[in-house]
């Protein structure tokens, strides 16, 4: 293990000057730069308020606030959007990256943790705003918040373990890519996010316990709806198929690396 | 200072026969492989010492780039390893692995890090490195607009801002305008100077037979000749004469002065005799600068041949062409040859040369170049010195005496 993270911590340069360009050339040919890291999020919440709260009048079931079911929905897509960009996105990393993998020698393993700090860079300008949205309506959950960190620890490991390993394997067999944005839509619609649980009949929502996204998200929800503390019981299913992920991800990434540069 | 230690590698390419096949052999690994081995390199062995500078040369699909990419890192060996001493910068296929989107500033600064470079340093690096690639106003812009030659001077200049323990150029150099070359030339021989350990992979003769110490000559993946520059680069040349005409072996033996001598063809007609004369029609091995010399060559036809074509090649000492020509060149080939015929050339020259051991390879062949059907080639057939007896001092490869005044 030591074996693989020490070249990748030598390169922390290289891995922190990328994540910067990256973030720098996402907006430089736009007039606007920097805000429209901030403009995207902002409309994403203020439209989910106004339709949902506004004008459907949607009410979570046992909840009085008019903001509640905004918040279930960004609670939800904020974070999925941040599990959904690193698997996309490492699905292809080594595909997209042929060009300075053929050329130049660093340790492969530096690409995913780009990708995910990147994701992670995005994610917290849009969560911060999303925080700021909170304690403006006066819903901020308080010290169930701090839930957060473990519960995204959890997910980063099981979306980059599923990223990685798809990324190895999208390289010999390009149907993975295509596959992946299938299951990507419908994962999101199997996952209650943008309807709540409650509305689901039993059969179905049992069914759904088998979906490890499933009770990542209840957690996110139960924080910021209810300022409870998630079910952390719960959460055992998805923690272990994340490192069963990391190590599949490890291990194909050892068998397979000295073949995959041939391949691209 | 590095060294490289190639200990028997080599490298297979895996072929599947359908899109199916490697999935198959994923998900069963018991029953046996379904793909088919494509061997790019085999049983490669070499070493290069500290301070060495190893050309490698062979034609296209050799297996020259891969082997640089395995020695580089970015290509795994199938078998064998490669051990590597000392900071090692790559240029490999022309590219620093740049991505298009970035600007050509930015792009030295990933390149700059992955070579291990810290952001402060690279600050320091970079007036260096935009000055060296002189590529102007671009340095600011995507890469995507570059040329392929600025594409090529920026990474040089990546390559090379600091002076490393070893230095591999792949091709690199023999893309871009000539001023560029000359210019990377002079920092690559500096480098050499100052010990860096040098290999490059190049089609160029001047460039091997003045760079380097050594050459290897690559043959289908296996190296079939490891040795002297000039050695290895005349067999190159004849093997590529011969595969233009596909009979006939090629040759090597010992000149008068210890260097290996390389003779191909398919000998259909043959060098039977070959003399450099001096005025009195003497043969000698030593010449004054300027002197009027004769190179006599006795050529005998063992075939009815159409066409003869009878040419020379005056080499320096590293090689390179000084001056040649051919009897076709000269509106003198001969047609309808018989068998059994002997011809006497006579070509009657100033030795307009500097000082310096010189040589003089020997064509017959039928076209207007060795490469088509080529009856002999002979390298080193002749060897002389070039020795400045009575005229006034001067440099260089070449006598050009001047006529000069000097006004007030």
């Amino acid at each position: 293990m030591i074996g693989i993270v020490r070249p990748v911590w030598n390169f922390r340069g290289f891995i922190l000057g990328s994540v910067k360009r990256e973030f720098q050339s996402k907006y430089r040919r736009s007039m606007l730069g920097g805000a429209w890291t901030i403009i995207q999020p902002l409309s994403m919440i203020v439209v989910y308020t106004l339709i949902f709260s506004q004008i459907m009048q949607a009410r979570l079931p046992g909840v009085e606030s008019p903001f509640a079911y905004s918040i279930y929905l960004c609670a939800g897509i904020i974070t999925w959007g941040l599990f959904a960009e690193i698997v996309s996105r490492s699905q292809t990393m080594f595909i997209e990256n042929a060009n300075l993998l053929k050329k130049v020698s660093f340790p492969r393993l530096c690409l995913p943790v780009i990708l995910s700090l990147n994701a992670l860079v995005n994610f917290g300008l849009i969560f911060g705003l999303f925080i700021v949205f909170l304690a403006a309506v006066g819903a901020f959950p308080g010290w169930a918040m701090l839930a957060m960190i473990p519960l995204l620890v959890i997910q980063l490991l099981f979306s980059l373990g599923l990223g990685v390993s798809l990324g190895i394997l999208n390289v010999f067999f390009r149907d993975v890519g295509q596959t992946v944005t299938v299951v990507l839509f419908f994962w999101f619609w199997l996952t209650p996010i943008v309807y709540p649980a409650a509305i689901l009949p039993d059969r179905v929502e049992a069914m759904l316990r088998y979906n490890p996204m499933y009770p990542l998200m209840s957690a996110y929800q139960d924080v910021m709806v209810y300022g409870q503390a998630p079910d952390w019981a719960s959460l055992w299913p998805v923690t272990l198929a994340g490192l069963v992920l990391c190590a599949l991800g490890v291990r194909l990434f050892l068998r397979r690396a000295g073949e995959m540069v041939d391949e691209l | 200072m590095g060294s490289v230690t190639v200990t028997n590698v080599a490298k297979a390419y895996k072929r599947y026969p359908t899109r199916w096949s490697r999935l198959v052999e994923w998900m069963a690994p018991f029953a046996g492989p379904r793909h088919e081995l494509t061997w790019v390199l085999k049983d490669i062995h070499f070493t290069v010492e500290p301070g060495e500078a190893v050309g490698i040369v062979g034609i296209n699909g050799a297996g020259k780039s891969t082997l640089l990419k395995i020695i580089a890192g970015t290509t795994q060996p199938t078998t064998g390893s490669v051990h590597v001493n000392g900071r090692l910068a790559a240029l490999l296929e022309l590219g620093m692995g740049f991505d298009p989107e970035f600007t050509g500033r930015q792009n030295v600064y990933m390149a700059g890090q992955i070579m291990g470079f810290t952001v402060a340093e690279l600050d320091r690096m970079m007036p260096e490195i935009e000055a060296f690639a002189e590529i102007g106003e671009y340095i600011d812009q995507p890469v995507r607009v570059y040329s392929r030659d600025m594409k090529m001077r920026l990474a040089f200049s990546v390559a090379t801002a600091r002076r490393p323990g070893i230095l591999i150029v792949d091709e690199a150099l023999s893309v871009g305008d000539a001023y560029f070359q000359h210019k990377s030339f002079d920092r690559i021989r500096r480098f050499r100077e100052k010990g860096t350990t040098l290999l490059i992979v190049s089609h160029d003769r001047s460039a091997i037979q003045s760079l380097c110490d050594r050459a290897v000559l690559l043959e289908a993946g296996s190296i079939i000749k490891d040795g002297d520059p000039q050695e290895v680069m005349d067999f190159y040349n004849a093997l590529i004469a011969e595969r233009e005409q596909g009979t006939s072996t090629v040759r090597v033996d010992w000149a008068p002065d210890g260097r290996a001598r390389t003779t191909s063809g398919t000998g259909e007609a043959r060098i039977a005799q070959a003399r450099l004369l001096n005025a009195e029609g003497e043969p000698v091995d030593t010449v004054n600068v300027g002197d009027r010399v004769t190179l006599s060559v006795e050529v005998a036809a063992h075939e009815d041949l159409d066409r003869l074509v009878v040419g020379y090649v005056i080499k320096d000492r590293l090689g390179q062409p000084v001056f040649g020509t051919n009897t076709y060149h000269l509106d003198n080939s001969l047609t309808d040859v018989r068998r059994g015929s002997v011809y006497q050339y006579r070509f009657t020259f100033p030795a307009n040369l500097g000082v310096g051991s010189y040589s003089i390879a020997l064509a017959v062949h039928a076209g207007d170049t060795h490469i088509d059907l080529n009856y002999e080639w002979r390298d080193l057939a002749i060897v002389f010195n070039v020795l400045n007896i009575n005229r006034q001092q001067f440099v260089g490869s070449n006598w050009i005496p001047p006529t000069m005044s000097c006004e007030s």
